[in-house]
């Protein structure tokens, strides 16, 4: 017997039930799509996370003063000392490690900023032109701060989008002054809109060098450095290089914290990736269930079609091509229905997008493999009972129906 | 050409062994005309379902076409219905959801023939038996008589050395048995071998060799009118 006939005579049996195949492809579409769409669900919330830290910057290592202890008391109180603060020079000195690309001072203070009879409190980040790159920022028009000596208090600022269209309107901003606290800042660019990451909307910042910053709240203090590695292999490199140029400039003394947002990205990661995965496991339980359907159906189809099965004996069908027509039946179903659920899932998914546009959900390649291939295999699986009992029947007793 | 030697079929009924046949000895040429005859539980269908190898003897030799088929196994066993044996039952065993054409096809798609050919014999029958207006009507809307015309087409359609009729008439009013008869007749004038079971005197009584069974043994076994 051709395939295609095969084929065509089980899609044939299918019709001639039209209520039965119809309620079986449903329960294996509905097991599909919800494995589509759980794991969508889960994969959608791990990329949501993993863009988040990747919107901080890619390959980053954060140097903050102070050492954090699991102990309660820390080192430096015991020995009465308190945390050294990093200096710009600090901050200079770690691109001496061979693992560090590129690093970006950061100091925060608030100020007021205001333009004519415009004012408002703004937070002020301090920093430099490699700011931009490392924390994945775009410009919307004009250039970032100007890159050169690190202590050049010049009298540039950058504006967050926000705070560009509170103070200028549709105006253009580039070339106008502002004052920032006590000074005059000209205005020489301003950000792209980034949205928010990890909780901080870098709209609402106004960037001045860092220099600048350090004169305009009276300090010389970093909040934190911020080193972008080589690559993903000199991440380890740069940590422990970086500690190691920080313990010797500040005389032996450990106390600066570095952290790197890989190492939370991944935790994250890897715990997201089990939960979506764990998701889509209980999903496919529904597909074992719609397999245990099929074979409950198949079962029933066999008993059902008795005459059937054994006129095709008395015609000539040896039993491998009973039980074949019943795999492809089983086949035909599982896939209809499968395809069927992967229309359904992505359906789904599609409109889960378009309700919560922040969430980048789509369902994984890997779970869609999976869901179509438990589908396929559950329901070919299921009806090897059914189709060997098909197969195994009498003709003389299957023609008299019994 | 169909030989049975020392042939018995037991079933085995709970603990019980129930013969079905006892030790037949029946030897069939081609193109030879049988009809079975017997009361029921004489074992004619019995005879019926082994010839047709459709079931297995538990003694004895069965040779069909000068080889032995007693001891085929299942694949080899379809093989030789597919292609040396037809048959036509009394409930005439249509598949209700394919049309009278698909239904004649089917031996052919189990054979694996191409769909051309199966096309032209499927034609080619219909029209000999006067069908062609119903090819594409389903068993539903068919008379009995037409029903047991497109299974008389089904089981000839491989061109079977063997015909084996169950009860061919059993459903069918009297004029339409009649038509159905003459048409099974006509086949052995091609060379077929017929064998029909019936209950009908009249209608065994026509073939030109008549087998009367009780008990599972041949009573008599004599050619017509003798």
């Amino acid at each position: 017997m051709k395939l295609s006939d095969t084929l065509q005579f089980a899609s044939g049996s299918l019709r001639g039930s039209p209520t039965r195949t119809v309620l079986m492809m449903l329960a294996m579409s509905i097991g599909v799509a919800a494995v589509v769409i759980l794991t969508a669900l889960g994969e959608g919330a791990r990329r949501y996370v993993v863009d988040q830290f990747a919107s901080l910057g890619t390959n980053l290592v954060i140097v903050l003063p102070g050492r954090t202890e699991t102990a309660g008391i820390g080192p430096g109180l015991m020995s009465g000392q308190t945390p050294r603060d990093i200096t710009l020079e600090d901050a200079q000195a770690l691109l001496r490690s061979r693992a560090v690309k590129r690093i970006a001072p950061l100091t925060v203070g608030s100020a007021t900023i205001s333009r004519g009879a415009l004012n408002r409190e703004v937070v002020v980040a301090g920093t430099s032109a490699d700011m931009l790159g490392i924390r994945h920022m775009s410009m919307a028009i004009g250039r970032f701060l100007p890159a050169g000596d690190l202590n050049d208090a010049s009298s540039v600022c950058v504006l967050g989008s926000a705070i560009k269209r509170e103070l200028f309107g549709n105006e253009q901003a580039v070339g106008q002054w502002i004052r920032l606290g006590d000074r005059r800042l000209r205005v020489i660019g301003v950000l792209a809109s980034q949205g928010e990451s990890m909780g901080m909307r870098t709209d609402d910042l106004v960037f001045v060098p860092v220099a600048t910053a350090h004169q305009l709240f009276n300090t010389s203090n970093l909040f934190r450095v911020l080193i972008e590695a080589k690559n993903r292999d000199a991440i380890d490199a740069a940590v422990r290089e970086a500690e190691e140029i920080m313990v010797q400039r500040h005389s032996g003394e450990r106390d600066v914290t570095v952290i790197t947002q890989d190492a939370v990205l991944q935790t994250f990661d890897r715990i997201l990736t089990a939960l979506t995965m764990a998701v889509g496991g209980i999903a496919a339980i529904s597909l074992a269930v719609a397999g245990v359907l099929i074979m409950n159906v198949m079962l029933i189809a066999v008993a059902q079609r008795i005459r059937e099965i054994g006129l095709l004996k008395a015609l000539g069908a040896p039993g491998r091509q009973i039980r074949h027509l019943f795999f492809a039946e089983a086949a035909l179903l599982s896939g209809i229905g499968s395809l069927a659920g992967l229309v359904l899932g992505y359906a789904g998914s599609a409109i889960i997008a378009y309700i919560y546009p922040a969430l980048p959900v789509s369902p994984p390649w890997w779970a869609v493999l999976a869901a179509t291939g438990t589908a396929l295999g559950t329901g070919v699986l299921f009806s090897v009972w059914p189709a060997r009992r098909a197969a195994k029947l009498d003709p003389v007793a299957a023609l008299a129906g019994k | 050409m169909i030989e049975l030697k020392n042939v018995s079929r037991i079933f085995q009924v709970g603990d019980q062994q129930v013969p079905a046949l006892r030790d037949v000895n029946l030897r069939l040429d081609a193109g030879e005309y049988l009809s079975i005859m017997g009361p029921s539980g004489s074992g004619k269908s019995t005879m019926l379902n082994l010839l047709g190898l459709l079931d297995r003897p538990t003694g004895g030799t069965y040779l069909l076409d000068g080889s032995d088929v007693t001891g085929l196994d299942d694949e080899q066993q379809a093989r030789a219905r597919r292609e040396k044996i037809g048959f036509v039952f009394q409930s005439f065993h249509l598949v209700p959801r394919l049309t009278a054409a698909q239904n004649v096809e089917l031996p052919m798609v189990l054979a694996g023939i191409p769909v051309e050919e199966r096309r032209e014999r499927v034609r080619q029958l219909l029209d000999s038996y006067g069908l062609s207006a119903r090819a594409d009507h389903r068993p539903e809307q068919l008379s009995g008589g037409q029903r047991q015309r497109v299974a008389i087409a089904r089981a000839t359609v491989m061109n079977p050395s063997v015909l084996l009729a169950d009860e061919p008439t059993g459903n069918l009013d009297r004029t339409t048995g009649w038509e159905v008869i003459k048409l099974l007749e006509q086949l052995i004038e091609r060379g077929i071998t017929l064998v029909i079971v019936t209950h009908d005197a009249e209608i065994g009584a026509r073939a030109r060799r008549q087998i009367h069974m009780l008990d599972g043994r041949i009573l008599s076994d004599q050619p017509s009118g003798a």
